[in-house]
């Protein structure tokens, strides 16, 4: 099992647990998870409705590609510890990560 | 006042072939976006991607999609207001409707036909002190006319395209142009990244990176800006015009204060027309909802094709409607 933290746009943290070897995106675990976030793209780092802020285990994660960095370059709230949800894969990586959910509510 | 059968909402994919269905059964249409230009998210989200589930296209680009429908509905001489956004609807007493925009344009219609996808595509807004405050009045998110800033002092903020391309553009056009960017590369097309570090060597532009802006001051219309670097220093500087770009996020914005039945940002239709809960009232491709829904395009427009049988009661109440294939009378025009 892989173990993380999700912490909403109220600031409440909820673990969650993935099982190994499950080829998921964080943005895919998210909706599962009936978060409330657009992702209009359904992944390809074209929308950044899937923005995440990485409060712990920012070191761990596989380096961000072009086209995610480029989409990050957009966003007017996007910092160094920012990700798109939809370019990180739930692997052994994620372990004891903290994500805060930094996409702007769907309304 | 703008007089047409039916307004659509929404100059998106499924809005654009709408136009053809709705012209075929001889009713006219007029086209209403917040974009600036037509396409929806084929042209706002993915122009290049292409599109491999169009019928007769094994792969399509989606911004080449656009263009063929704009071709195809060309002869039906739609009529379009882009770049503002519906927020009012007034049912008249005969039934018909007045459709009004932010900007005060209105369009007597028989018929609304909302095709407005994910909704308003809305500028991403910074967390800036007294933004909204601005807005209109030195604070723009989109560059309209750049004729409106010639000779003015232009403070743009971003590090996308946009940002980059505009910055070149009004090197020429503006006094004074200051880019403000939160990094200190930029990560757009390389050529035009290139173009800004040059204008800025040439001391053309100013560059301020590893920056954000974080408030802005005026008298009833902007005049300064405050920059509050990486290192916390702050810097202000005179300005008339403040431009962020970072983007535009979709919202459902105004239709959902219309009386439709809505759920989860989406209109519930009836399948056999796609009518809404209000007559005279359509919604067709992402924005609706009904059992099996898929959001493609492909859906829209079938969408699109059975709306128009039903509207044309309303455009014709005279006038009986029997189907022919379009091979028979081939594409009518006005
Ligand atoms: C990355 C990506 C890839 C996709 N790939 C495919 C694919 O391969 N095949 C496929 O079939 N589909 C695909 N889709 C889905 C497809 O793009 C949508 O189904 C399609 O765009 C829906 O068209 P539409 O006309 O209903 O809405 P949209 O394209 O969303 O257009 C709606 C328009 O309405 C405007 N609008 C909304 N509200 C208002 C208002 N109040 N006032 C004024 N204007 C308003 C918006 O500005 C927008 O321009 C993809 C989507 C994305 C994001
Ligand atoms: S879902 Fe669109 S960028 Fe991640």
């Amino acid at each position: 099992m892989i173990q993380f933290t999700i912490e909403d746009r109220n600031g409440e943290r909820q673990p969650i647990e993935i099982p190994e070897g499950i080829n998921l995106s964080l943005m895919e675990v998210l909706k599962a998870s009936e978060y409330n976030i657009l992702a209009t793209c359904g992944g390809m780092a074209l929308c950044a409705t899937c923005h995440v802020q990485v409060l712990n285990g920012l070191e761990t994660l596989p380096e961000p590609q072009d086209t995610e960095l480029d989409m990050l370059d957009t966003l007017p709230d996007a910092d160094s510890d920012s990700r798109l949800a939809c370019q990180i894969r739930v692997d052994d990586t994620l372990e004891g990560a903290i994500f805060r959910i930094k996409s702007e509510e769907p309304v | 006042m703008i007089t047409t059968d039916i307004c659509i909402i929404g100059a998106g994919p499924v809005g654009l072939f709408a136009v053809f269905e709705a012209g075929l059964l001889k009713m006219r249409c007029h086209l209403i976006d917040a974009l600036p230009q037509v396409g929806g998210q084929l042209s706002e989200i993915y122009p290049q991607k292409p599109i491999y589930d169009i019928p007769g296209y094994p792969s399509i680009n989606a911004q080449d999609l656009v263009d063929n429908l704009m071709e195809q509905i060309a002869s039906f001489n739609p009529g379009f207001t882009l770049g503002e956004r519906v927020e009012g609807l007034d049912r008249q007493t005969d039934g018909s409707y007045i459709v009004t925009t932010n900007e005060g344009t209105t369009v007597h219609c028989q018929v609304v036909v909302i095709a407005g996808g994910l909704g308003c595509f809305e500028p991403r807004k910074p967390e800036i002190v007294n933004l909204e405050r601005f807005e209109g009045k030195g604070v723009a998110y989109m560059v309209k006319n750049p004729e409106q800033l010639r000779d003015r002092r232009v403070v743009l903020a971003g590090g996308g395209d946009s940002a980059l391309d505009w910055t070149v553009f009004l090197a020429d056009v503006a006094n004074e142009v200051t880019l403000v960017h939160r990094s200190d590369t930029f990560r757009g097309a390389p050529d035009s990244a290139e173009k800004v570090f040059n204008l800025a060597r040439q001391g053309r532009i100013n560059l301020v990176l590893q920056s954000t802006i974080t408030s802005i001051n005026g008298n009833g219309h902007l005049q300064e800006v405050s920059i509050t670097a990486k290192d916390k220093t702050v810097m202000t500087l005179a300005a008339d015009h403040l431009i962020p770009l970072f983007g535009l996020t979709p919202k459902l914005g105004p239709i959902a204060d219309w009386g439709l039945t809505i759920d989860k940002s989406a209109i519930h239709v009836d399948t056999t027309d796609y009518s809404t809960n209000v007559e005279r009232i359509y919604a067709i491709g992402d924005i609706n909802t009904y059992p099996g829904k898929l959001k493609l395009i492909l859906c829209g427009f079938h969408e699109a094709a059975l709306m128009c049988q039903s509207a044309f009661r309303y455009v014709h109440p005279d006038q009986k409607l029997s189907f022919k294939y379009t091979t028979v009378n081939g594409v009518p025009t006005f």
